[in-house]
């Protein structure tokens, strides 16, 4: 017991400080990446509903390749793909080698581009959910564009996202687990150094698990609430 | 980038689809087999078995499989000697065997819930039906049940099915060479992560292709009722339509 205690603890052989960072890394590039993935997920969900013809096919291009493929592979294209390139440019001003991007960064953009797509069908979805009479009446009421977007689908729209979007959001922190394989020391990471040092290698994968498991049960609780919030005004259907 | 290179790194993954492949269909399979008895566990009235499948899918819908694949793979070395005792450990160092274990077990917490829920949306009508007939307990479930409840299924299972093509992708982690570990290695070989990307991409794209269709021709074989036969009207406005 006191083993367990001083091995998962803050002190000088303790890694309890160490996987803590770990996981506020975890949270940190899970974050990151959702929050570009709901900019771009954004950006091809208005190119599949309103774009023209070829807009349409690209959009719906995207979510059909990027949901197709491992994440695994599109974290090693960032990788390995931004490195080649940032070293090509470098390579103009006569530096040589290899040049390894910040893997916080590539870890975010890569998450990013995946969960867009998933986000992207969640946001489509949820539009087509909205009644048209309510657009209807914005119209009538004057609204242009980009008040009506404001005003009435945007508050709405997110009404019916939420439960799409905490399942995006629970993806996106399992698939932040493979973004270890940069180098990223985020909590898969740190738990295979700690798995390494200390050879207890079933101990500490245990506690990483585990760690993850909290922050799901919190992501839930979070995105329960949101979702009480959001639909605080409308009356439950009756049971 | 280069159409002839893209090309050859094609015929290079060529090697992994098999590895691939059979990590997927016996995974799944494993899944299925398990995630059945785990379904008519949840079903059960014993309240501890419903505890047991409960935390059960919590624990593998929540972790990332990564974690999962190596808790097996690494962490039970850590008992190697038990294992050397028991003689399984020369199934527990064998990094295929432990990824395809991960695999079963993660899948099966999926379609634990999948299951579920297509026994549960067999309208009460129908059972009702069934008993007003005479039929009840197994034949009931035979005839009744079962049918409708495997046609809800089949189509969300096939979604599973193709996360689970993607998840083979993480066995790569653990040394072995399907299409994923024999991409990363020809990119940290040749740095052209693009054109390989590009080559790998479409070969799992072109699985998935063929996995859905597949999985739309069993879906068809369930239901040969919704085979609609074209009626006579329906004929000739087509025909109107198309000239």
């Amino acid at each position: 017991m006191i083993e367990y205690l001083i091995l998962f603890g803050t002190g000088p052989d303790g890694w309890g400080d160490d996987l803590a960072v770990g996981a506020a890394i975890t949270i940190a590039v899970a974050i990151a990446g959702f929050l570009l993935g709901a900019v771009f997920g954004s950006l091809v969900a208005w190119a599949r509903l309103a774009g023209n013809l070829p807009l349409r096919l690209l959009g719906e291009g995207y979510t059909t390749v990027l949901r197709g493929i491992p994440d695994l592979l599109v974290i090693y294209l960032f990788y390995f793909g931004g490195s080649a390139a940032l070293g090509a440019i470098m390579g103009l001003f006569g530096s040589q080698g290899f040049v390894a991007l910040p893997s916080f960064a590539v870890g975010a953009a890569a998450i990013g581009v995946v969960s867009a797509a998933y986000q992207a069908e969640v946001f489509r979805a949820s539009f087509n959910a909205l009644s048209q009479g309510e657009m209807e009446a914005a119209r009538a009421a004057g609204m242009h564009n980009s008040l009506m977007f404001r005003r009435i689908i945007v508050p709405q729209l997110l009404r019916h996202a939420i439960p799409g979007l905490g399942n995006v959001w629970l993806l996106v922190v399992k698939e932040s687990a493979l973004v270890s394989v940069t180098g990223l020391a985020e909590l898969m990471r740190t738990t295979q150094l700690a798995a390494g040092s200390t050879r207890l290698p079933f101990d500490f994968y245990l506690a990483g698990a585990l760690i993850y498991l909290v922050i799901t049960i919190f992501s839930t609780l979070l995105f329960a609430q949101a979702e009480r919030r959001s639909r605080r005004g409308f009356r439950e259907a009756m049971r | 980038m280069s159409p002839s290179f893209i090309w050859e790194t094609f015929v290079t993954l060529l090697a992994g689809v098999p590895v691939t492949l059979q990590l997927t269909v016996v995974s799944v399979l494993a899944g299925i087999a398990l995630a059945l008895v785990l379904a008519v566990l949840r079903l059960s009235r014993s309240r501890l078995a419903r505890l047991f499948v409960s935390t059960y899918v919590f624990a593998f819908r929540g972790s990332p499989m990564l974690v999962q694949i190596f808790l097996i793979y690494y962490g039970l070395g850590q008992f190697k000697s038990t294992l050397q005792d028991l003689h399984l450990w020369y199934l527990f160092r064998d990094p295929y065997f432990c990824v395809l274990l991960a695999l079963s077990l993660n899948t099966a917490a999926y379609g634990c819930e999948i299951i579920r829920g297509g026994l549960q949306s067999v309208p009460a009508q129908q059972v009702e039906a069934g008993r007003a007939c005479g039929m009840s307990g197994l034949l009931l479930f035979r005839r009744i049940t079962m049918p409708i409840a495997v046609r809800n299924i089949v189509p969300i299972y096939g979604n599973e099915v193709i996360l689970m093509v993607k998840g083979t992708a993480l066995a790569s982690t653990v040394t072995i060479m399907e299409i994923t570990g024999i991409a990363a290695k020809l990119i940290a070989e040749t740095y052209r992560a693009f054109e390989v990307f590009a080559a790998a991409g479409a070969l799992y794209l072109l699985i998935n292709f063929f996995l859905m269709r597949l999985i739309g021709l069993v879906e068809r074989a369930m239901s040969p009722h919704s085979r609609r036969t074209q009626r006579p009207s329906e004929a000739v406005e087509a025909i109107a339509t198309t000239h």
